[in-house]
């Protein structure tokens, strides 16, 4: 069996700070570009990398391809105009923005949400982290060579955004958490046809496991590499499944309940090997639990009851000064809004915590170096991470 | 939460906290006192999560205030520090010894609002613009809207409604009453 051990003997010795002088003109280094448009890339950002053989010793993110500067944005908008864009700063999982964001406005504003809109909104989130783990485990069997499966991903995902379009009247970007609640009740029948599709997303899962995770292409090529030292966690502030699978069972709908995960049940799963292989078991489990949770959400939820609070006139808005933070546990860790305001009736400052700010950048350059070249893709990919978060 | 910052508040010089929530609380300090309580909070009372590093522009005032929110992920208790800094002379002091993520923060509060980190790694380099020039954007005395209009041209024959006055004469068109 192939094994990779680079030769370091033509190697320079590190220096001080541990770094190795990358000299270009002897000839023994490469820079390479890896994205911003590569197939093996998540969304547009990209890695500068300096190769030396097989090996890649050093790695910078570069982002800012898709930067619109979304937070001075909203500083100019009143607070219900701000809506349309919350949403656009996470393509693949945007309904986080909108709670998030919603609930910091409520807090600040004083809004009571109806119980019914709480259930809605959960179901809305865990629909978007059906997708998302979707998209992630196409994402991650396609960089290592196994495109079906992204196939399967891709066709399960489109039909459950045929029930998002049901539901919010959009496929993508939903607008439908808004402050004071959620726009509409579940359209009639809706229970019967999400059945459907978490039944063909069940019967594709099973396929794609047997062949993922009991594929030894698979394993070999994601089993002790891009491991995250667990002593790093603190540090790098890494969250989310990446954090579970080496071991931490932390989950923020568990740790800190909000909406109605109080009143769910629900598995933290956990790993201890914390590479890729760990990495990608814990977001196909927790798929599995996001479908029973979604099960669990249409069946215990009330029936009828109102969706939307009364609000002051939205155009004449003003929210007292204050400053807050709200969380939630989205697909890929922490995700979290800072809204501070100032009397006016515009935001003074929003701020957007992505988990995928600190995943790619301080963490994804430290795992770098020393990694093969051909693992850099299925790296990247295990860490789960949407560039719009980094340079909103 | 309330015990910790009255340990604090023996060696440290705090500002009236503001308990948002249970778990939540807005704290201001000095600014030579940051470092020694944030790895206070790290080594001793389990805050050992950095949350998020912002800054908020508080151009009235003259000031910036950085936003240093700190978590405790096993008591699940959210903190976060404020400093205040002269928005003429905005200059902070790194953390990134503490936190190695609190580099990317650094070195994207020093793009978009001008705060330097002396000698936090690669603070001075590039990281989502490209050869900007202009006031730092994210300040707010950094007009957008007369960015854009000088920046880039609008398509000939399209009409541009601001929004705000669209929707108050489309929705509410005699409101005020009598503007009909």
């Amino acid at each position: 069996m192939f094994s990779f051990k680079p030769d370091r003997s033509q190697y320079p010795a590190p220096g001080p700070d541990g770094k190795i002088e990358v000299d270009l003109e002897t000839g023994k280094y490469l820079k390479l570009w890896h994205g911003p448009n590569h197939p093996g890339i998540t969304g547009n950002m990209s890695v500068e990398l300096t190769v030396c053989g097989d090996e890649v010793v050093e790695g910078k993110t570069h982002v800012g391809y898709l930067h619109r500067g979304f937070e001075k944005l909203m500083e100019r908008r009143t607070f219900i105009q701000v809506f349309p864009i919350v949403c656009r700063v996470c393509v693949p999982e945007p309904d986080f923005n909108e709670y998030c964001y919603a609930a910091a406005v409520e807090e600040l504003a004083g809004i009571e949400v109806p119980e019914m809109a709480n259930w809605i909104r959960t179901l809305i989130l865990e629909m978007g982290r059906f997708n998302s783990y979707m998209m992630a485990m196409g994402g991650i069997s396609g960089a290592l060579g196994l495109g079906v499966v992204g196939q399967w991903m891709t066709y399960t995902r489109d039909i459950m955004l045929d029930r998002f379009e049901e539901l919010t009247g959009a496929r993508i970007y939903h607008m439908f958490i808004l402050p004071g609640g959620v726009r509409a009740h579940l359209p009639e029948g809706f229970e019967g046809r999400m059945e459907e599709v978490l039944q063909t997303a069940e019967t594709y899962l099973a396929d794609a496991e047997k062949l993922m995770f009991h594929s030894s292409v698979f394993k070999t090529r994601t089993q002790g590499v891009g491991v995250i030292d667990p002593a790093l966690f603190e540090t790098y502030g890494v969250t989310g499944p990446n954090a579970r699978a080496g071991g931490v069972a932390k989950d923020v709908r568990k740790d800190s309940p909000y909406l109605v995960y109080d009143q769910l049940d629900f598995t933290v799963h956990t790993e201890t090997a914390s590479d890729i292989y760990a990495r990608t078991l814990v977001r196909f489990k927790d798929l599995h639990e996001t479908i029973q949770l979604i099960r669990q959400i249409l069946k215990k939820m009330p029936k009828e009851g109102e969706v939307m609070t009364n609000l002051p006139n939205v155009l004449h808005w003003k929210i007292p000064r204050g400053e807050t933070y709200i969380k939630g546990e989205s697909s890929r860790g922490e995700y979290g809004y800072y809204l501070v305001t100032d009397g006016t009736g515009y935001p003074r400052r929003v701020n957007v915590r992505g988990p995928s700010y600190t995943h790619a950048m301080a963490l994804l350059e430290h795992l770098i170096p020393g990694t093969n070249i051909s693992d850099i893709a299925a790296l990247m990919v295990s860490l789960h991470t949407y560039p719009p978060e980094i340079e909103r | 939460m309330r015990h910790i910052l009255y340990r604090l508040k023996d060696r440290y010089h705090l500002g009236t906290p503001v308990f948002q929530r249970d778990d939540l609380c807005f704290v201001t300090v000095k600014r030579f006192e940051l470092r020694a309580i944030l790895t206070e909070l790290r080594d001793v009372e389990g805050f050992t999560h950095l949350t998020l590093l912002t800054a908020v522009d508080w151009i009235e005032e003259q000031q910036f205030q950085l936003t240093y929110m700190v978590n405790n992920r096993v008591a699940n208790l959210t903190l976060a520090l404020r400093v205040m800094l002269d928005r003429e002379d905005a200059t902070g002091d790194t953390i990134h010894d503490l936190w190695p993520t609190a580099a990317t923060y650094q070195r994207e509060l020093r793009e978009m609002f001008g705060i330097t980190f002396p000698g936090s790694p690669r603070v001075d380099e590039e990281f989502i613009l490209e050869g900007w020039t202009d006031l730092p954007p994210y300040r707010r005395d950094f007009d957008t809207l007369a960015y854009s209009q000088q920046t880039y041209n609008d398509r000939p024959g399209r009409v541009t409604h601001d929004p705000k006055t669209h929707m108050q004469k489309t929705l509410y068109a005699d409101y005020p009453k009598g503007a009909k």
